[in-house]
């Protein structure tokens, strides 16, 4: 049944979400830490536990594979209620802070991908 | 019209589903006629967001871009945190849990050097353009992590509202910067295997930024990139008021 594959991702994203809120308030900081990172790997191991018992149908996989394709929408989606306007009116200084890191960001990451390669 | 009001109220989120068919639809035609698969369709249709959401900001004067106009609601429902979670989550369904395994180390690296690198380039640039206290300077250097750290840290720093509204917009300014440019500078910077995507999520952090750029550069890469990325807002919650606002008073 297609739902059961929804209701594990639905498990897998809640118990992920839940440890990120707890961890984040164990750290006392007012944020979710890495919530969405948590459920992927429940999501991974459901998903390995299910295949070792010969229970992962076609079924099943089409109820997370669903929403795996709807992410791309979703994205557009939140493009469409970013606050875009501020970012563009919000003066020179925004421009620039906001601006220079992330290109110089860019071009550290081939370092940061060599310095792996090393080790 | 009240009816008419009504019940685009009462269907919000299935007006969106429609919405953003229609701009999918669109953005690939577009793709395919005019820029001839120069640019995938994934990535104007998420550019043509970010137009429609600086318009919807314009003519409403809101927060939420497109979904501050009534009928257009269910947009900001569909591209809300708990959708995009939701899918993020999903995407995992397709990556290999060794992979991730592999490449955690870099994937820390990159975490802990990214908070850093935006962080201090930040201040550095606030500091150049003369903000002097310790309060604003680090909340514009946590604003330039994401437009989450920025705020919960001029809060827990009592920064004043200008400051505030300063740094959410660079976090912003940021994630949309990250959508446009990955595509675009992915293969110039070897953004083209899973472990590059976790390095990338690491040092970007921003996750609306990284999980756009990636989805629209290759949608395979997403689920290596949001599992670093993920733990970047926390973290920078958890570093930017505390410790590197106390590493900030003794350089000044």
């Amino acid at each position: 049944m297609i739902i059961y594959g929804v209701a594990i991702l639905a498990f897998s994203y809640l118990t992920g979400q839940l440890c990120g809120e707890y961890l984040g308030e164990f750290l006392g900081v007012k944020a979710n830490v890495g919530g969405v990172g948590f459920a992927m790997i429940i999501l991974l191991l459901c998903k390995e536990w299910l295949q070792k018992r010969g229970w992962l149908d076609t079924e099943f996989e089409r109820g997370v594979d669903f929403w795996n394709k709807m992410y791309i929408p979703v994205i557009i989606a939140m493009s469409a209620s970013q606050n875009v306007k501020v970012a563009v009116s919000s003066g020179f200084l925004a421009l620039i802070v906001g601006a220079v890191p992330v290109i110089a960001a860019f071009f550290t990451l081939p370092y940061l991908i060599k310095l792996s390669a090393k080790n | 019209m009240e009816i008419f009001n009504n019940f685009i109220d009462k269907n919000g989120l299935v007006v969106g589903f429609l919405v953003i068919g229609i701009i999918a639809f669109l953005s690939e035609v577009f793709s395919k006629k005019v820029l001839r698969g120069y640019l995938p369709g994934s990535a104007i249709a998420i550019l043509a967001g970010l137009i429609l959401a600086y318009f919807g900001g314009v003519f409403t004067g809101g927060e939420k871009g497109l979904a501050d106009i009534v009928v257009f609601k269910g947009v900001g429902t569909f591209g809300g945190s708990m959708f995009r979670d939701f899918t993020i989550v999903a995407t995992a369904m397709g990556a290999s849990y060794l992979t991730m395994k592999k490449a955690g180390w870099l994937g820390l690296v990159s975490l802990l050097f990214g908070i850093v690198f935006f962080f201090v380039f930040g201040v550095a640039l606030a500091l150049i353009w003369g903000v002097r206290d310790a309060a604003s300077l680090c909340t514009i250097g946590a604003g330039s992590c994401t437009y989450i750290v920025g705020p919960v840290t001029g809060a827990a720093l009592g920064a004043s509202s200008d400051i505030i509204a300063l740094s959410i917009a660079i976090g912003v300014l940021k994630a949309i910067l990250v959508t446009i440019l990955t595509p675009l500078l992915a293969k110039r910077v070897g953004l083209t295997n899973p472990a590059a995507a976790m390095a990338f999520g690491g040092l970007m952090g921003t996750n609306s930024g990284v999980s756009a750029g990636l989805a629209a550069t290759d949608p395979a890469l997403v689920p290596y990139g949001a599992v670093t990325a993920t733990f970047y807002t926390g973290l920078g919650c958890l570093l930017c008021p505390s410790l590197f606002y106390l590493m900030l008073g003794w350089v000044l």
